[in-house]
C-alpha cells in the first residue's frame, strides 16, 4: 500500500489521529522502564516537562478572572464572578474560587501565568484547534506532534517521552518515533491457584500471532508492575459517575483521574526513569451550558492534583527539575450564551509551574473591549511558549522543532 | 508488507464470521458450514429472540433551587442509564442471529454519541433503536436519521445552530467523521454546511426533533462546489453523492469488522459497489473477500464484544444477577475502557493494542470471574471442554499449562480461559 494512502487511512480511523497513532506506539512495560532507570538513569539536573492538556476548551476568563473589569461583568452578568469571590492575584485579576491550592503556590512564588495565549486565525473546532496546539502547526495539517518532532530530533528513543493515558495523544507522535505509553490503573492481583494461572498466561509463546503476543505481554507487564509499584497507583474511579455537573462539557474527550496520572508521573521521575517529557490530561471543559458549577468542579480537581504533585516533587532533586505546562485548545467567548454557558472562543491563560520558572504574570491581558468578532485577541503565540520550554527545560534548539518561528516568552525560564 | 497469506480452514472462517458479524459462536454453531452461516447471519431472521427495551421516563426538569428534586432526577437518570446499558448488553447476548445488533454496535461507535453529555437515556435509546432499524440497510436513510437525531443534536450542539449564529459542531463532524473523511472538504464547506443544518431543535418533553422555520437559514449556500438552499436532507444527499463518501464508510466498516490493514483498491471497489445496495450487502461482500479468509486478518476484540461473546457462550444474562454484581460488572467494563452509551469522544473508541493495557487485563479477569460464577458449568470437565464451550479449537502450551493449574475449579477454569490471548483476540 502506498504510504500516502495508508497515512490517510490512519487519519480516517478515528479522531483519531490519536487512535491511529497508537498503532505505531511503543507500549513499554514496567521492566523496560526500570531497567532504563538502572542503566541510564535520568540526570538529576535534567529538566523534565509535564504537559497537562485540558480537553474541551477551558474558559480562561473564569479561570484567571478580570473580576473588577466592567466589560467582563457586563458581558456575562449571570456567569461572572464578583471581585470578592475570586482569589486576588493583583493587576485586577483573581483566580477561580475553586483554585485555592494554586493561589497558595502563587503567593509562595511557585506559579507563572502566561496571559492571552493563542494563535493567528483561530479555529473553533475542538479537534482542529487541539490538533493545532498539539502539532504546533496553525496553518497546515502535519502528521507529527511538537514533542514527537522533539523525539525525532533528539535520538528517536521512545522512552524519552511517555504518555500515561490509555491512548497516545498526537503531541507525542513523531515521524520516526512515537512516545511510549504506560497506563495508570489499580493493581491488586488475585492470589492462590487463580493468581498462579493468571500469571502463567503472560508467558511468551514463540511465533504467536502479534496481537495474542501483545495480550500475553500485557499480562506479564501487569505482574512486573505490581512487583515494583505495589499499591502505589490509584484505582480508576469505579462507580458510575454520580456527579452530573462535572460532565456537562464532555463531548471533546480527555481523561479523568488527573491525580492518579500525576502520581504515576511523580513515581517515575523519582525512580530515575530517563523520560524527559510526560503527557497527562483532564477532560470535560466544553461548558456550553450551566458553566459555573461544572468548571469550578473541574478546576478544583485540577487544583488539587497539581498542588499535591508539586508538593511531592519539591522533596527530591529530580522532582525540582520538573516544569508543568497546563493548557487547553481554546478559551471561550467573552459573552455568555443564553444557557448560562459559553461557546468556543480563542485565547486563554496558560499555567507554568515549577522551581525553575520565574513566577508571576507573563504576557499582556487581552482587551475585553477590542475584540475580534466577539473573541479575545491573543497576545502571546503558544509557539513562543513551546520554544521557551524546548530551550529552557528540554535543552533543545527550538528551531529544529518549530521551523520559521523565532518568538519566545522572555524571562519565563533561564536559558 | 502483509505477511504471506495462509488460508483458514472452514471451521476457523465460520468462527470468524460469528466473531466479526456477531459476537462469537454459541456452542455447536461451529459445526455449520461457511455459506450456510453467511446466509443465516445475514438473513432476514436477524433480531429474533431479543428482549424488548426498558420503559424510560424523560428526566424531569427541576428548578435549580430544588436540591432534593435535582438529586432525585439525577438518581432516576443514573438508574435509567443502567437499565438501558444492561438491556442492550443482554439483547446483544441473547438474540438468535446477532448481526443486526452487531451493526447497531458498529454504528454506535461510528456516530459516537455519549450519555455523558446527552443526559437522557430515553434519547439514547431512541438513537439506538434507529441503529437497529436502519443499520443493515442503505447508508443514506441512516445518515439522514442521524443528522436530525435528538441525542445527536444535543451531543453536537445542533440545538444551538440557528440562522445568524450558526454552530459548526455537527456539520464539521458529519463531514469529518460520519460521511466523507478529512481532506475532502474545505473550512468554507463546513461553515456553509452548518447553515444548511440550522433550525433543528429538540423538545425534551416529547423527545422529538423538529424544524423551527424561524430559526432556519433559507439563504443560498455553496457546499462542495454546488449552490442551493440546502436543507438537512439535501445536504446529506449532496455529501453522499461524492465518490469519497462510499469509500470512507466501507473503510470504517473494514477497520472494525476485518482488519486495521486497509483494503486494497480492488477490494474497495467491490465493497463500494455493495454499499450502493445496503450495509448487509457490504458484509456479504466482505465475507467473500480473500482477506477475510487470511489467517493474518486478526483483530483485538473490543471489551464489550468480548463480554457479550462470553455471555453468549456461557448462556448468561445480566438480568439474572443482583444489583451489586451488575455494578461490579460495570466497573469491570469501565476498567477495560469501554461502556456502551459512553464513547470517549465523537471520534469513537480506540482499536487494536489500545485495549491491551496492563490495567485492562486485571479488569478483564474480574469480569470473567463474575460471568463464570453465574453460568451453569456442570458440563465443564477439563481443558478441552472449556475450549469447546468458548469456541477455541487449540490452546497454546502456555495457556494449557495455565488452565491445568485451575482444572479442578470449573468457574476459575472458564475465567482463565476467557482471559487467554487465544480468546481475547479474534483470529
Amino acid at each position: 500500500m502506498k504510504n500516502l494512502t495508508r497515512r490517510r487511512f490512519l487519519t480516517f480511523s478515528g479522531v483519531t489521529a490519536a487512535g491511529a497513532l497508537a498503532i505505531g506506539a511503543t507500549r513499554v512495560d514496567w521492566a523496560d522502564l526500570l531497567s532504563a532507570a538502572a542503566t541510564d538513569p535520568l540526570d538529576p539536573n535534567a529538566g523534565v516537562l509535564v504537559v497537562v492538556t485540558l480537553y474541551g476548551g477551558n474558559d480562561g476568563l473564569n479561570t484567571v478572572v478580570p473580576a473588577t473589569d466592567r466589560a467582563y461583568q457586563d458581558a456575562r452578568p449571570d456567569l461572572a464572578y464578583r471581585p470578592e469571590e475570586v482569589l486576588d492575584l493583583g493587576e485586577g485579576l483573581g483566580l477561580n474560587p475553586g483554585m485555592k491550592g494554586l493561589k497558595g503556590l502563587w503567593d509562595s512564588r511557585g506559579l507563572a501565568i502566561v496571559r492571552g495565549v493563542g494563535y493567528p486565525t483561530p479555529d473553533h473546532s475542538h479537534f482542529r484547534s487541539m490538533a493545532i496546539w498539539q502539532t504546533a502547526s496553525p496553518k497546515t495539517s502535519v502528521p507529527t506532534g511538537w514533542l514527537g518532532r522533539w523525539l525525532d530530533a533528539t535520538g528517536a528513543d521512545p522512552l524519552r517521552a511517555l504518555s500515561v493515558e490509555p491512548v497516545l495523544p498526537p503531541l507525542l507522535a513523531g515521524e520516526q518515533t512515537a512516545a511510549a505509553s504506560f497506563p495508570v490503573g489499580g493493581l491488586t492481583l488475585p492470589t492462590g491457584k487463580l493468581g498462579e494461572a493468571f500469571a502463567a498466561l503472560g508467558a511468551p509463546v514463540p511465533g504467536e500471532e502479534r496481537w495474542q503476543a501483545r495480550a500475553a505481554r500485557s499480562i506479564a507487564d501487569l505482574h512486573d508492575a505490581v512487583k515494583v509499584l505495589g499499591g502505589a497507583t490509584h484505582d480508576d474511579p469505579t462507580e458510575d459517575d454520580p456527579d452530573e455537573e462535572r460532565d456537562k462539557g464532555a463531548s471533546a474527550g480527555g481523561a479523568s483521574n488527573l491525580a492518579g496520572q500525576l502520581d504515576l508521573v511523580a513515581t517515575l521521575v523519582e525512580a530515575g526513569v530517563p523520560t524527559r517529557a510526560y503527557s497527562v490530561s483532564l477532560g470535560g471543559f466544553d461548558t456550553h451550558a450551566d458553566e459555573r458549577a461544572t468548571q469550578q468542579r473541574l478546576l478544583g480537581e485540577l487544583d488539587g492534583a497539581l498542588t499535591t504533585f508539586v508538593a511531592r516533587l519539591k522533596k527530591s532533586d529530580r522532582g525540582r527539575q520538573v516544569v508543568v505546562l497546563v493548557y487547553s485548545e481554546f478559551g471561550r467567548r467573552v459573552k455568555a450564551n443564553a444557557s448560562d454557558g459559553t461557546d468556543h472562543g480563542t485565547a486563554g491563560p496558560v499555567f507554568v509551574l515549577g522551581d525553575r520558572v520565574r513566577p508571576g504574570f507573563h504576557g499582556a491581558q487581552p482587551s475585553l473591549t477590542d475584540l475580534d468578532d466577539g473573541d479575545l485577541k491573543h497576545t502571546t503565540d503558544f509557539r513562543d511558549l513551546y520554544a521557551t520550554l524546548l530551550a529552557g527545560v528540554l535543552g533543545t534548539d527550538p528551531g529544529r522543532i518549530l521551523p520559521d518561528h523565532t518568538g519566545r516568552v522572555d524571562g519565563l525560564l533561564p536559558t | 508488507m502483509l505477511p504471506a497469506m495462509a488460508e483458514l480452514g472452514e471451521r476457523a472462517v465460520v468462527r470468524r464470521l460469528h466473531e466479526r458479524f456477531g459476537f462469537g459462536p454459541r456452542p455447536g454453531e461451529l459445526a455449520v458450514g461457511f455459506e450456510a452461516t453467511v446466509d443465516r447471519l445475514l438473513g432476514a431472521s436477524a433480531g429474533v429472540g431479543g428482549a424488548e427495551p426498558p420503559v424510560l421516563r424523560e428526566v424531569a426538569k427541576v428548578a435549580k433551587a430544588d436540591r432534593q428534586g435535582r438529586r432525585a432526577a439525577a438518581r432516576q437518570r443514573a438508574e435509567d442509564e443502567r437499565a438501558l446499558t444492561w438491556w442492550w448488553v443482554d439483547r446483544m447476548a441473547s438474540v438468535d442471529v446477532p448481526a443486526v445488533e452487531r451493526l447497531a454496535w458498529f454504528w454506535h461507535g461510528h456516530f459516537a454519541t455519549s450519555e455523558q453529555k446527552v443526559r437522557s437515556p430515553r434519547l439514547m435509546l431512541a438513537q439506538n433503536e434507529t441503529f437497529r432499524k436502519l443499520g443493515a440497510g442503505p447508508f443514506a436513510p441512516l445518515a439522514k436519521a442521524m443528522i436530525t437525531d435528538p441525542a445527536m443534536l444535543v451531543w453536537l450542539d445542533g440545538n444551538d445552530n440557528r440562522v445568524g449564529s450558526p454552530n459548526e459542531n455537527l456539520a464539521r463532524e458529519f463531514l469529518e467523521l460520519f460521511a466523507l473523511g478529512i481532506g475532502h472538504y474545505t473550512e468554507q464547506d463546513v461553515r456553509e454546511s452548518a447553515r444548511a443544518l440550522t433550525g433543528w431543535t429538540v423538545r425534551r418533553d416529547t423527545g422529538d426533533a423538529r424544524l423551527a422555520t424561524s430559526r432556519r437559514d433559507t439563504g443560498d449556500k455553496q457546499i462542495l462546489g454546488r449552490h442551493g438552499d440546502f436543507t438537512a436532507e439535501s445536504f446529506v444527499d449532496l455529501v453522499l453523492s461524492r465518490p469519497e463518501s462510499a469509500r470512507f464508510v466501507v473503510g470504517r466498516l473494514w477497520a472494525r469488522l476485518v482488519s486495521a490493514t486497509p483494503p486494497d483498491d480492488a477490494t474497495t471497489a467491490r465493497l463500494v459497489a455493495a454499499h450502493g445496495t445496503d450495509t448487509r450487502s457490504v458484509l456479504r461482500a466482505i465475507a467473500h473477500e480473500p482477506a477475510f479468509h487470511d489467517s493474518a486478518t486478526t483483530l483485538v476484540k473490543q471489551p464489550v464484544e468480548w463480554l457479550v461473546g462470553l455471555l453468549r457462550a456461557l448462556d448468561v444474562k445480566t438480568s439474572t444477577m443482583d444489583g451489586k454484581t451488575v455494578a461490579r460488572l460495570g466497573a469491570g467494563l469501565r476498567g477495560m475502557g469501554q461502556l456502551p452509551f459512553r464513547p470517549p469522544s465523537v471520534g469513537g473508541w480506540a482499536a487494536g493494542g489500545a485495549w491491551l493495557t496492563t490495567a485492562a487485563g486485571l479488569a478483564r479477569l474480574d469480569v470473567a470471574r463474575l460471568v463464570a460464577g453465574h453460568a451453569d458449568l456442570h458440563a465443564v470437565d477439563g481443558i478441552e471442554s472449556v475450549g469447546a464451550l468458548l469456541g477455541v479449537d487449540t490452546w497454546s502450551d502456555r495457556t494449557a499449562a495455565a488452565l491445568r493449574t485451575v482444572a479442578a475449579d470449573p468457574a476459575q477454569l472458564v475465567a482463565i480461559a476467557a482471559c487467554a490471548p487465544e480468546y481475547v483476540v479474534s483470529t
